[in-house]
Parts: C-alpha cells; structure tokens; sequence
C-alpha cells in the first residue's frame, strides 16, 4: 500500500490548514456563501438536507486497517456512529458541524487520509479495481498508476475551475469493476503493438439527465504520454465545455456535440502542441510507488482447498458461493463484505463495524481493505484455511451477508431521506425489493440481477446502468417511480430504457417481481437476466409488467 | 488600478488594453485585453510587440483563464500577463503558477491573506509556468 512521504504529508497538512483559514474567514463573514461554497465543495463538504455532510477520498478504494479505524472514530466522534461507502469508493459522514470540519480533516491526515477534490467542479478521487493485485485476470497492477494521478491531478493549477466535476476511472481487467465507461475519463491498461504496456482512452461518459457511454478516444496511449494526454483532454474540456447551463457543462456534452471523430481530432491537435513543454513524469518516480504496492508476503505451498467439515454448514457455504472470489496466489481467496444486509441501508457502516473490519484486515488480510464502487469492502488477501474463521467473525457482526451481485445487492443513492434535490424516496425502495426477495434460493436461482436506484435525475444511484434501474420523479407532488430494463455498468456497458408510466412504491416493486417473474419464464439454462433481456428484447418484459 | 498587485520588477505597462479584434487589427497596439471565452493562440504571432495581457475573469468560477494563461507561457510570453476582474485570494496561488504575475482585482485583497496563501504550501505535485519544483522531481534528485 501507498505510504506518503514528507512531501505528501506536508501538502496534506497544508491543506488543513488553508480549509481553517477559509472555513474562519466564512465565520468571520469575510467570505461570503457564494465565495466560500467552491471552496468547501473542493474539499468534499455538501450543505445537505439536515446538516453539513463531509465526504473523505479512499483513493482507488485502497484503506489500511488503521484508516479505517480513524473512520471509525470520526463516525463515533462527529457524526452519528456510522459512514457510509459511495458508489465512486469514497466514504461519506452526516451531521458534520462546520466549524468542526477543520478539525476532523486534522485528525484524517494523521492516518494519510483528507477529502481534497471529493467534490465541487475538479478533477475528483481516481477510483479503480477494487480486486487490483488480487485478481487473476488483470494485465498489470492499475494501483501505481492510479497513485501517480492522484498526485499529478491533487491541486492542478490549470484544472480546478472546470465548467463541471471529471471523473477518472482506471482498470486493468476485461471485466470491469469500477463502471469505467460511466466516467468522464476512463483508461484501462492494455498491450500495445509492441507488448509494452500503456492506455486505452475513452472519454465522455456519464450518469446524470443526460446518461452517455465513454466513447473511444484512442485505443493505445504510450505509457509515458498519459498526464500530457489527459491534460489535453482536459484543457479541450476547460477551453470549449459549455458553462452557460449547469446541466450541459460535463465533458460528455461537449463529446457529444462535436463527435467522438472532432473531438479527438481537437485533443490530438492540443496535445501535439502540449508536448514540448509539459515533461513526462519521470520513470524513476513511478517506481518508487510500484515498489510499495508489491504483492504482500504470501505464504507459498497452502492447500488450496477450503476445509470439507466447515463448509458442510449451509450459511459458510453460501457466503463462498457468493462473497469470495477466486485470488491469483494459490491458497487464497478474495472476500466481499456486504454492505447490504436485508432491512438494512445500503453502504452504510457503523462505528463498531469499521473498527471490526480494521481488526479482520490486520489479522487474516494483510492489513489492506478496498471500498467497491457497489458499495461493499473486499478484504483481498485471505488465506482459504482463514475463511471459516473469517466468516464466523463477520456473520457475529451483522457482516457475512450473502449476496453479493444478487438482487438485494442494490446500489441506492440516499433519496428524499437526506438529499436536498430529490424527488423521492430511495432508501425504502430498495429495503422493499430486497425484503420481497429475502428467501436464499429465490435469490440465487435469479443469479447475477443489477439493481441501482436513484431518488432523482441526478443518477447518483447509477440507475441508468442498472440491469434494472429506478428513478424516482415527482408526479403532481407525489413520489412516483420510473422502471427501466437492460442497462449495465459492466464492460458491456448499456444505457438502460425507460418502460412506460411510473408506479408509486409499492407499484415499483410489484412491476420488479413481474419483470422478474417473466425473466424467469423466458431464460435458457443458465442465462443472465440482462443476457435473456438481450436476446428476447423489450416488448415481452413490457407486456408482463403493464399487462 | 488602485488594487493592482504585481509580481515583476519592471515599470506597469502604461498603455490601455484593447480588445482582440482591436489588436489584431493596430499593427502598433501593444496591451490587448482578452476575454474568456477568447483564443489565446491568435496571439502567438504578435509576442514582439506584446507587453501586457489581460485576461478576464468574468466569475471566478471560469476557469478558461487558466488555460489561456498556461498557453502563452508555453508558447514563450514573458511579459506582463494580468487577472482581470472576479479574482479572489483563494484562487491566486493557482493563477500564479500558471502563469500570471499581476493581479487587477475588483475588490481589494487583504495582503496578509494573500501572503499566507501564497506561501502555505511548500510542495507542489506539478510543473506548471511557474519555478516551484514539483515532489517528483525533489524525490529524484
Ligand atoms: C446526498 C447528497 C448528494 C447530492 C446533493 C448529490 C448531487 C449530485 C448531482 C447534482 C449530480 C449530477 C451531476 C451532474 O450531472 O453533473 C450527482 C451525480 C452523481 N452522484 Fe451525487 N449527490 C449526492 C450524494 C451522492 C451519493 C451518496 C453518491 C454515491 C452513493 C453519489 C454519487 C453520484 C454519482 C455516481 C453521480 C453520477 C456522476 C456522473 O454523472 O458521472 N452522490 N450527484
Ligand atoms: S440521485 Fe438525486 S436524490 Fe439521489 S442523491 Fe443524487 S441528487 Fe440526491
């Protein structure tokens, strides 16, 4: 894992000091809301609903045991004795009180942590594989890259005042875990023509009212152009993007309004010109951070084999079957900790659990914990003899639930219960769905089932990517809920389509089951829900729900 | 100009800025204003007779400046390269270090905020148009 030097440590500190000042100076009525508002926002502090809400960066979802712990804290200590996972991998508090916001990022940077750039219009956290050097399928570890963006994009002189936030996504694997095609920049690791390693670049994806898929921009990038690339892409951005109208200022827009073809044809123009004067970064400095996330000290010649007698108990058994995920070293496994247990909200953790987690990951994980954009942890290094034991720990704590990639795994946006721009309740939705669907065998004789929702356009609960996505709209002053089918946030990345007139809440989650009882009519032996919907199209699923 | 802040040593340029398209057409102006939205590139070809550019920034939030900035000192401006308008102490360190070296900002700054700022952080993970020295280049000698 990544451990700051002097140097990152002092802008870290740095940083706090500067968020004191301004956050006096807002106090003091020197600065004005309307002055000071971009500058909280730069730090991840959003005027919620009930209070302030402070969102802390986990960089490419990377966490120690002892970050956690100071996650911890701060839920107990300045919120309400919990955080919650979002869907970029980031870790969110309610209930913060601004003059406490100082200190609170005093305390985060004693454990390498701050919440530079969660929010406001700048380049945000990188997020990345939450299974990185872990995974068997991944061509190179994406980690040092990631960490070599965060540095170059922490504090960008020419990139903080966008029209818009921007996004980076980075993968390294066919599959993608992190939603890369949903994000302004999404890069993955591929071969070149010479074997070498570099970038496959697409740009211009995004959730929001207007949902696109990242269009490909250039399908190899020389590994030592990447920051001079990305800064092209972003200084076209910066120049041209629209800033009369909120709603179209996102990279995405401009994309799309002059074409993948113009577009990169103006990025490569920009970064010819770029070239000359922006420096590679040295080679020597990329080293240094690959060194640090070499592989933890595996034991070699473990029986790769999980113990006949403890798996003999049917609960252990589904929580291999859908929580643990084959690992590259022979031996061992990699864990998802649901975050989604029936009745609960999804992402959120409570004090008690993350100090928990912390205690797991030193004991049995080699001290390393990732946050998933799915909103769980994964606990990527457990030796197999470890499982039973691991298990065991985490089921006592309302931890071990199974059912990851299920149809109560959903992805859930806050909604109307804390989020000033909602036009619904999301929360209770999916406690709905997942409560109709609790039984064990219903759910896993369903298999891999997507379901993301948002309480409003927004699309902070990726619901366009969802296999089945809900919105929330406003009808006439009631909470009303829009379905749609056949999305994915996958490496087949689809946007997904709007059935018809919207349902209220208990409407919504009727007009699921009946898709989902049609799903069930339809497939062939072993077929996904998203891969019948594929093949047999729309108009049968429509039939079922509308009648 | 009451609040003008520079950082050069040599004489404020006497001359009033003009607009772009005025510029392009005076073969003998020599300070030309820019506006946001405007293509800092159309005056490459001018720099030997360019001694002051002004950029505005109509709202501080806009953030196309920069990049103007950023481009001129690429293609080799060295002379006196001015933020116009909404610029605000929170926001000076950045445009220093893209380039600017003076300052024209609607409202007065407070010089002690100001010094602060400029002064609080001592790393910078980038190179950009000023001198700082960016980690990785310290980390490597
Ligand atoms: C409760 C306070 C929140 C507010 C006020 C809020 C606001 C917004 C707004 C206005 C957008 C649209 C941005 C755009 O289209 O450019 C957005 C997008 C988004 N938000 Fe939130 N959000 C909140 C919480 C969250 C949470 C908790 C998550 C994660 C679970 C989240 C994840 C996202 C994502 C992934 C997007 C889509 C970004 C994209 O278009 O690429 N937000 N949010
Ligand atoms: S989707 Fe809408 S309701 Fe949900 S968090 Fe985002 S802005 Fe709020």
């Amino acid at each position: 894992m990544y451990k700051y030097d002097r140097f990152d440590q002092e802008i870290v500190d740095a940083r706090v000091d500067e968020f004191r000042d301004q956050t006096r100076r807002r106090i003091a009525g020197e600065l004005s809301e309307d002055q000071f508002k971009p500058l909280r926002l730069k730090n991840g502090l959003y005027l919620q609903l009930h209070a302030y809400m402070l969102r802390v960066a986990v960089p490419y979802g990377m966490m120690s045991g002892r970050q956690l712990r100071m996650l911890g804290h701060i839920a107990r200590t300045y919120s309400r004795d919990y955080g919650h996972f979002t869907t970029r991998q980031n870790m969110q508090f309610h209930w913060i009180k601004l003059e406490q916001a100082p200190d609170i990022l005093a305390e985060l940077a004693t454990v390498e942590m701050h919440a530079i750039q969660t929010s406001g219009e700048s380049i945000r956290n990188i997020s990345s594989d939450h299974f990185a050097g872990a995974a068997a399928d991944e061509i190179a570890d994406p980690r040092p890259w990631a960490e070599l963006i965060r540095q170059w994009t922490t504090f960008h002189p020419e990139f903080s005042y966008f029209p818009r936030k921007f996004k980076i996504a980075l993968t390294a694997s066919d599959n993608d875990r992190v939603a890369a095609l949903s994000h302004d920049i999404a890069l993955k690791l591929v071969p070149g023509p010479d074997g070498e390693i570099g970038f496959c670049v697409h740009v211009g994806g995004g959730m929001g009212r207007t949902p696109f898929i990242a269009k490909l921009v250039r399908p190899y990038l020389p590994p030592q152009h990447l920051l001079s690339y990305i800064a092209a892409i972003m200084r076209v951005w910066n120049r041209y993007g629209r800033r009369d109208n909120i709603h179209k200022a996102r990279i995405k827009i401009l994309v799309h309004d002059l074409g993948a073809e113009e577009f990169t044809r103006q990025v490569e123009e920009e970064w010819q010109l770029m070239l000359p004067t922006e420096p590679p970064f040295p080679q020597a400095e990329l080293d240094r951070i690959a060194v640090q996330f070499a592989p933890p000290p595996f034991e070699t010649g473990l029986a790769d084999t999980i113990d006949p007698a403890a798996a003999a108990d049917p609960a252990f058994a589904r929580w291999l079957t859908h929580n643990v995920h084959a690992h590259r070293q022979p031996g061992y496994a990699i864990v998802t900790v649901s975050l989604k247990p029936p009745g609960g909200i999804p992402g959120d953790i409570t004090a008690d659990q993350l100090e928990l987690l912390a205690d797991l990951a030193e004991r049995y994980a080699f001290d390393e914990l990732r946050s998933t954009h799915a909103q769980n942890v994964v606990l990527p290094h457990v030796r197999k003899a470890d499982l039973h034991a691991l298990w065991q720990a985490l089921d006592a704590a309302g931890l071990a639930t199974a059912n990851v990639d299920l149809v109560s795994d959903i992805i859930v946006c806050p909604g109307l219960d804390y989020c000033s721009l909602a036009n619904a309740r999301s929360i209770p939705v999916a406690q709905k769905i997942a409560d109709r669907f609790a039984d064990y065998d219903r759910q896993k004789d369903l298999g891999e089932l997507k379901i993301k929702i948002s309480g409003c356009i927004n699309a902070c609960g990726h619901h366009h990517v969802g296999h089945i996505g809900i919105l929330g709209v406003d009808r006439k002053g009631t909470e009303n809920y829009q379905l749609l089918l056949g999305g994915s946030g996958a490496e087949d990345a689809a946007l997904a389509k709007i059935t018809g007139p919207g349902f209220d809440e208990d409407g919504v989650v009727d007009a699921v089951e009946r898709t989902i009882e049609r799903y069930r009519q339809l497939r062939t032996e072993g077929e996904r829900f998203l891969d019948t919907y594929r093949r047999v199209g729309f108009e049968p699923f429509k039939e079922a729900i509308y009648g | 100009m009451d609040n003008l802040l520079r950082f050069r040593d040599d004489e404020p340029h006497e001359e009033p800025a003009v607009t772009l398209d005025a510029f392009l057409e005076q073969s003998d102006a020599t300070a030309v204003r820019l506006e946001a939205g405007e293509d800092a590139r159309l005056l490459i070809p001018h720099f030997g007779r360019l001694a002051l550019v002004e950029v505005s920034f109509p709202r501080f939030r806009d953030g196309r400046g920069y990049s103007s900035a950023r481009i001129l000192r690429e293609a080799g401006y060295t002379g006196e390269l001015r933020a116009e308008g909404d610029v605000l102490v929170d926001q000076l360190l950045f445009m220093r270090r893209c380039g600017f070296d003076s300052f024209a900002p609607a409202q007065p700054l407070d010089l002690d905020v100001v010094k602060a700022s400029l002064e609080r952080y001592p790393n910078v993970y980038q190179t950009a148009a000023d001198r700082s020295v960016p980690v990785w280049n310290l980390r490597h000698g």
